[in-house]
């Protein structure tokens, strides 16, 4: 489908975009926190295995935790120092998870580790997703599943076409964005690395018409001899969700259940990428990510480059929040997780830390009224579901006739139905719960 | 950050709403009748206010009383009782006794609304349901129409007004049949510009059209509307008359003149729109604007009163749910899917 001119997908929404005010900061490098708290399941998939001993010292990019597994990635010390303790620690979901605490040493020259390089040249498929998995690399979008794992062509299957997404349709996060002005060169490294790793002809670099700046950019630097092109697209939510954005570029549907390389895309952020271009060449593992911090409560915006471990409660105040901060957001505030403590940390797939005050957060707190039928939510969900039916359903709690019957797993909870609901019906909450319902009882 | 032990406050996201809010939309309806409300008490003066004041009054009496009752929250502050009782008052005759238009606005949000639930599980436009029942129960009153532009109209009141309940009904020197019954038992035509200026006799306030087309125009431009139905609705009626007409020119009116007459313009732009009691996809709002359309012709044409719209609409209510569960969205990537209703 096209919308005057651009690709898009039907359906969606339009959230205010709100990233003026920080779309035009260059990429900061953060502090180091007195202590770092290293989650061990950063990602989706098994969490890694320390390989460190309490008081042990550390250089940074040194291996402290392995992949357990081939659904797993390493950690990666983001700072030399000492090793302080192996212990439980809060995740963003509130369970404990273990994690790593480290303690930077001040003084340090904080020199990275180098491992052994990945060269692009003669290297096999399985070396360079090898080397993808020993970098410890995550979709950086905020899925955070294991990259080596995607990119892996399954048996029988073919690629012909690799989307570099860097749509960040989230209003606030000026991540990517920031990444594409400043990491060109790594952006088209990694897509190298990816072309030559998945065996795909192509790449498409998707951006959204409001990051103009950065599409031109990408444009001028196009290397001769790269298969890549540069997509604009239309400024609409959820336009880089996978499945939106390979309707839109490819005209391809993947079916419910399916994922990209069933209609012979691959999906990769562009932050990423970006990754797997700076590190492969270095043999380095992931130490930090790039962090858009916002929002109407946070003092110094920006996007910073943060260590991974950094405490939320460190990142909040060294860029200074207002004492009326009441919710802060991990990711951004369509699909983002609120953070339930300050004791947390940046992980891998922190994309953004949205901060809001007392009074923005009433902006939600509306009365709830019945549903009225209006259809509002059936015009906005991308996945063409019919959520006002499903809240029905879900409020008598048929969770299995939700999933049967009206394509509930098809939800990827992008929220554009609570967002247009005009009865504030809490409807994507209602459906993450049903989700979680209905998978649980069909695994036991 | 000063203390070390604040509270976050979790909430899932997403943190955003859209500006749309139920209250907000019902505000706006609001806005968009006036104009037509305006004109009905101009051209029909004091009888039309006592009319529209007595609906308002009665359906918002019966609301606080059933959540009273009930122990329901209460609503009347989300407007659409309110709502309820302009549309009620517009679809009467402005002469209408005022004792009867009570009645009706009791039946109208009590049993039309109040007893499934309130808001958002009324299967029928409560405002026609008031309607239908004072239909059937008082047939004379609901069929006697004052002209409109009387020159003492807002020096008095028809005797009709102020009547004592169940007394006989008095019927009016001044009144005037509508153009819809003038064609029926007459075969006499108004012109069509008449229609659409309102300047004939008919319900309090279904004779201006293009106030009304105005009202639904500013809903369907803020969203608030679906324009799909008045539009299948009205184009429905045009075909199927303009049809007839061809065939049969001294039975069946023209198009133009059925377009604009009667209480079709008011029932396809505020009464069928009523979102809780139509369907939900696109493609089901054009079988439902259809639906209602074929029952308005077949029952002018063929039936015994001059006027179907309201009839046709309370049906296509009754079938929206059938509509619903026959039209259903089919999921991205399905067979068909991603494009459908
Ligand atoms: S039902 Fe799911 S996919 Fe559809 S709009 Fe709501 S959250 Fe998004
Ligand atoms: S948007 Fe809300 S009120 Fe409207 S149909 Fe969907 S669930 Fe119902």
């Amino acid at each position: 489908m096209r919308l005057l001119g651009l690709k898009t997908f039907r359906h969606g929404v339009h959230p205010p975009e709100e990233k003026s005010e920080t779309r035009d900061l260059p990429i900061r490098q953060f502090p180091f926190a007195p202590v770092l708290a290293i989650p061990l399941s950063q990602h989706l998939g098994r969490p890694s295995r320390p390989v460190v001993r309490d008081g042990e010292k550390v250089t940074r990019g040194q291996c402290i935790a392995e992949a357990d597994g081939d659904l797993s990635v390493p950690m990666h010390a983001p700072a030399s120092g000492r090793i302080v303790r192996v212990a439980p620690m809060p995740s963003i979901s509130g369970r404990m998870v273990d994690g790593i605490f480290l303690e930077p040493q001040p003084g340090s020259t904080q020199e990275t580790l180098e491992g052994e390089p990945c060269p692009l040249e003669g290297s096999s498929p399985e070396e360079i997703l090898r080397a993808i998995q020993d970098a410890g690399i995550v979709g950086l979008g905020g899925a955070a599943f294991p990259t080596h794992i995607k990119l892996r062509i399954p048996e029988g299957g073919s690629a012909d076409a690799l989307i570099i997404n860097g749509a960040e349709c989230e209003p606030y996060l000026t991540t990517d964005h920031r990444v594409m002005l400043e990491q060109r060169e790594d952006v088209f490294t990694g897509i190298r690395y990816v072309l030559a790793a998945s065996g795909a002809e192509r790449a498409i670099i998707a951006v959204e018409a409001n990051k103009p700046d950065a599409a031109a950019h990408l444009r001028e630097g196009l290397p001769g001899d790269l298969p890549v092109s540069v997509e604009v697209l239309p400024v609409k939510y959820p336009q880089g969700a996978e499945k939106m954005l390979i309707g839109a570029l490819l005209g391809r549907k993947v079916p419910p259940g399916r994922l990209p390389i069933d209609v012979h895309a691959l999906c990769v952020n562009v932050a990423t990428c970006a990754e797997i271009g700076r590190l492969l060449p270095h043999g380095r593992g992931i130490q930090e990510r790039v962090v858009t911090v916002t929002g109407p409560a946070v003092r110094r915006k920006g996007n910073y480059r943060v260590p991974i471990g950094t405490p939320l409660r460190f990142l909040l105040e060294q860029v200074g929040v207002s004492d009326a901060v009441s919710r802060v957001f991990l990711g951004g505030p369509m699909m983002g997780a609120a953070a339930s403590s300050l004791d947390i940390s940046i992980t891998k797939g922190t994309s953004g830390v949205v901060a809001f005050e007392a009074s923005e957060a009433e902006r939600t707190h509306q009365r709830v009224y019945p549903c009225i039928r209006c259809g509002y939510c059936v015009d906005a969900c991308p996945m063409f579901l019919n959520p006002a039916q499903l809240g029905v359903l879900a409020r008598n709690e048929e969770f299995e006739r939700m999933a049967e019957e009206h394509d509930l797993l098809a939800c990827f909870e992008c929220g554009s139905c609570s967002f247009v609901c005009p009865s504030h019906i809490p409807l994507v909450q209602s459906f993450r719960m049903a989700k979680a319902a209905v998978r649980k009882a069909r695994a036991g | 950050m000063t203390s070390a032990s604040r509270t976050l406050e979790i909430r899932t996201s997403p943190h955003f709403v859209s500006g749309h809010d139920v209250g907000v939309i019902m505000f706006n309806v609001v806005l968009a009748l006036l104009p037509t409300v305006a004109f009905a008490i101009w051209a029909f003066g004091l009888a039309a206010l006592f009319t529209l004041s007595a609906a308002v009054a009665s359906c918002l009496a019966t609301e606080w009383v059933a959540c009273r009752a009930t122990g329901r929250e209460a609503t009347l502050g989300d407007n659409s009782v309110l709502i309820t009782g302009i549309l009620y008052g517009l679809t009467l005759p402005p002469s209408c006794p005022v004792w009867i238009v009570a009645l009706g606005g009791v039946v109208a949000v009590g049993l039309g609304k109040s007893m499934f639930g309130g808001l958002g599980l009324n299967p029928f436009n409560p405002a026609l349901v008031g309607r239908a029942f004072l239909q059937a129960a008082f047939p004379v009153a609901m069929t006697t129409f004052s002209a409109p532009f009387g020159a003492d109209r807002f020096g008095s009141l028809p005797a009709a007004t102020l009547a004592l309940p169940f007394s006989r009904p008095t019927l009016d020197a001044t009144s005037g049949a509508t153009p819809l019954a003038r064609w029926k038992f007459g075969g006499e035509l108004t012109e069509a510009n008449e229609l659409a200026l309102g300047l004939v006799g008919g319900s309090t306030g279904e004779t201006c059209a293009i106030l009304i087309a105005l009202g639904g125009l500013y809903l369907i431009v803020r969203n608030m509307m679906s324009w799909r139905i008045p539009v299948a609705m009205l184009g429905t009626v045009a075909l199927a008359s303009a049809a007839l007409h061809a065939l049969a020119p001294e039975t069946h009116a023209p198009a133009r003149f059925m377009l604009f007459s009667g209480g079709l313009m008011l029932g396809a732009t505020f009464m069928a729109t009523d979102m809780v009691a139509s369907p939900v996809t696109h493609l089901g709002c054009w079988i439902y604007g259809a639906l209602i359309g074929v029952i308005v012709v077949i029952i002018r044409a063929w039936g015994a009163m001059p006027e179907g719209v309201m009839y046709a609409i309370l049906l296509g209510n009754a079938a929206s749910p059938l509509i619903d569960r026959a039209i259903q969205p089919r999921v991205f990537g399905g067979a068909g899917g991603g494009s459908g209703p």
